[in-house]
């Protein structure tokens, strides 16, 4: 009793009302807390919101006349620029590279990481370490760090054994979406039992191949799918290396649209931070699913 | 992304015991052979990673190390150094520390903040905690152009925010305020919150109501609680996120560029300059020695918070 009505002192309206009366005092202390959270979640939204929100009407309202229009969309979906005095085939070649990139990188990323993680899963536990260790040092080593040494990397191989297609900044991509992927790929691997799923396959007589591609993908291909999407999102944002080396990509067109038509290349933006977010919300759903499937606990075989 | 990397860590930590315990019965009583011949299978399996990264992580790095001590005539040296110490240099390095500082300490205590608010009251899949969390990690990754697309659309010469304020207050924000420290600070504020958002929400989730109930129950009144219990608890792992934000922001360039098209004020645009002027015999490794001095003090910052999310570990 003593100890309530010490506590209830430093909330006088919990005093006046009844003394010491513990569910009473936890009412105050979540109104107060609700009130806190309102507060602290409403001015941090409204920072994070403005800026979209200030960019989606600045594609709206050209900023020196003052006139509202729809114009830079219409010249988005319509792929025209002329009526805005815009010439878009940069920022069409940008995305159709980032697109291509995207894909290559996916594909080295699958290719890469998969088999190698798999077995270490299975095999050792060191070798697993080591590979943790060396797929999260890119984050580590600041991207404009990379871009110096990479820098006579991708001159010698422009040069002399590939082209300098910006189609090549794949490899360097692959590097950069390691962590990443990585990370999403473990989660997957430590969702599904991996050793059980290979005994039993091996012991039905199932070859390695057979088990990896028939029994380890199908249980694994939500952890990658997510971790593909991420690598998307990522190598849609690239700026750094691409500029660096030279190279056009999506932002590189960005930049340089924004240069001479700042509204189509802010509506642009704006629908490439909306892919993100589909992304990002696909990737949210898979992993909701994955926990479900673990939570039933019946990997397919 | 980064996102779910610091989200599921914690589950990675825990599960990673499973396999190692199973590990000996996988391979019951394999011949010499046998054994050999799965090692060569994994040496074989792994092979592809470790000679891709070598030659896309390890070498680059190599080539900016060597490169920060190699001479003109291509011998050892260590004057290249020299030019780290001129008053420029300095001086961006001292800006790039401060405006990586100041966005880290603005982004932890507000993004700490939004975090425990997020989990007062509600359920760890409430609606509005996931729509959050999903948002915070899309706009962690919104940095380099589109960024400094938002915020010219905002409060740039002809932002909306500039517009607004001028015709409600007959104001003029200063055109330049975005190119300024604190602008940049505020720029780069916007994804550093998102960031400590999607860090520090594990680190509040783990703190348990029982705990508050505990320290009341004891006579502990609120400040107690927070200074005695709660905040002991959560410093490490605090800490230890605040340091990841600051390589985050010093790492950071993409947003920055495109903010300045010409002043070199950040180590990274310092970077960008000696790669285009590198043919400049005055310029021999300068790029190198800053990439270098980079690599130093991100890999410093991201061990101590490395080591201080190990000591918070052990009170989980």
């Amino acid at each position: 009793m003593a100890v309530n009505t010490t506590s209830a002192s430093h909330t006088p309206r919990a005093a006046t009302r009844q003394a010491g009366a513990p569910p009473q005092l936890r009412a105050i202390r979540v109104h107060q807390q609700r009130i806190i959270k309102t507060v602290i979640l409403t001015v941090t939204s409204l920072f994070l919101g403005i800026p979209p929100l200030s960019m989606l009407i600045f594609t709206l309202r050209h900023p020196l006349s003052g006139r509202w229009s729809l114009d830079p969309w219409k010249a988005i979906f319509t792929a025209d620029g002329s009526a805005l005095g815009a010439d878009l085939s940069t920022l069409w070649s940008g995305l159709g590279i980032s697109l291509g990139l995207c894909m290559a990188t996916v594909v080295i990323m699958l290719l890469l990481l998969v088999p190698v993680m798999v077995i270490a899963h299975i095999r050792s536990k060191r070798l697993e370490r080591i590979i943790e260790w060396v797929a999260t040092l890119p984050l580590t080593i600041p991207a404009i760090v990379l871009v110096v040494g990479l820098g006579p990397i991708y001159r010698w191989l422009s040069t002399d054994v590939l082209s300098s297609n910006p189609i090549w900044l794949c490899f360097a991509y692959a590097i950069l979406v390691m962590p990443y992927a990585f990370r999403a790929l473990t989660v997957g691997l430590n969702s599904i039992d991996v050793l059980t799923l290979c005994e039993t396959a091996r012991s039905l007589g199932a070859s390695w191949a057979r088990v990896f591609f028939r029994v380890l993908l199908p249980n694994l291909w939500q952890s990658m799918l997510s971790a593909s999407f991420i690598s998307i999102s990522v190598v849609l944002g690239e700026y750094t290396v691409a500029s660096l080396l030279g190279r056009m990509n999506l932002q590189v067109a960005l930049y340089q649209l924004g240069q001479s038509n700042s509204q189509i290349s802010t509506a642009m933006s704006l629908l490439a931070l909306l892919f993100g977010v589909l992304l990002l919300v696909s990737i949210d759903l898979i992993s909701g699913a994955m926990r479900r499937s673990k939570e039933n606990n019946q990997p397919c075989l | 992304m980064t996102a779910t990397m610091y989200q599921e860590s914690p589950a990675v930590a825990g599960m990673s015991h499973v396999p190692a315990a199973a590990g000996p019965s996988a391979s019951s009583q394999p011949s010499i052979t046998a054994r050999h011949r799965k090692q060569l299978g994994t040496f074989a399996v792994s092979m592809p990673f470790f000679a891709y990264t070598a030659c896309f992580l390890l070498a680059p790095t190599l080539i900016v190390i060597f490169g920060a001590f190699q001479s003109s005539q291509g011998g050892f040296t260590i004057t290249n150094f020299r030019k780290l110490v001129e008053p420029n240099t300095i001086s961006a390095f001292a800006t790039s520390l401060l405006v990586s500082f100041t966005s880290a300490l603005i982004g932890a205590i507000v993004g700490a903040a939004a975090a425990y608010a997020l989990t007062i009251g509600t359920q760890p899949n409430g609606m509005l905690r996931r729509v959050i969390s999903a948002m915070s990690s899309v706009l962690a990754q919104f940095g380099g152009v589109m960024l400094a697309f938002a915020f010219i659309a905002t409060i740039g010469i002809n932002g909306v925010g500039t517009m607004l304020i001028r015709q409600l207050t007959g104001q003029t924000v200063n055109p330049n305020w975005l190119s300024s420290l604190p602008g940049l600070v505020t720029v780069y504020s916007y994804f550093q919150i998102p960031l400590m958002i999607i860090i520090f929400l594990p680190a509040v989730d783990s703190i348990r109501p029982q705990w508050r109930e505990a320290t009341e129950n004891l006579g502990g009144t609120t400040w107690q609680y927070w200074t005695k219990i709660a905040g002991p608890m959560l410093l490490p792992r605090f800490i230890s996120a605040l340091l990841l934000l600051f390589a985050n922001a010093f790492s950071a360039y993409a947003t920055a560029a495109a903010l300045f098209s010409q002043r070199s004020i950040l180590v990274p645009l310092m970077i960008q300059g000696a790669m285009r002027n590198e043919m400049d015999p005055n310029q021999q490794g300068f790029a190198q020695v800053l990439a270098f001095a980079m690599i130093v003090i991100v890999a410093i910052v991201m061990l101590l918070s490395h080591a201080l999310e190990k000591r918070a570990g052990r009170w989980q």
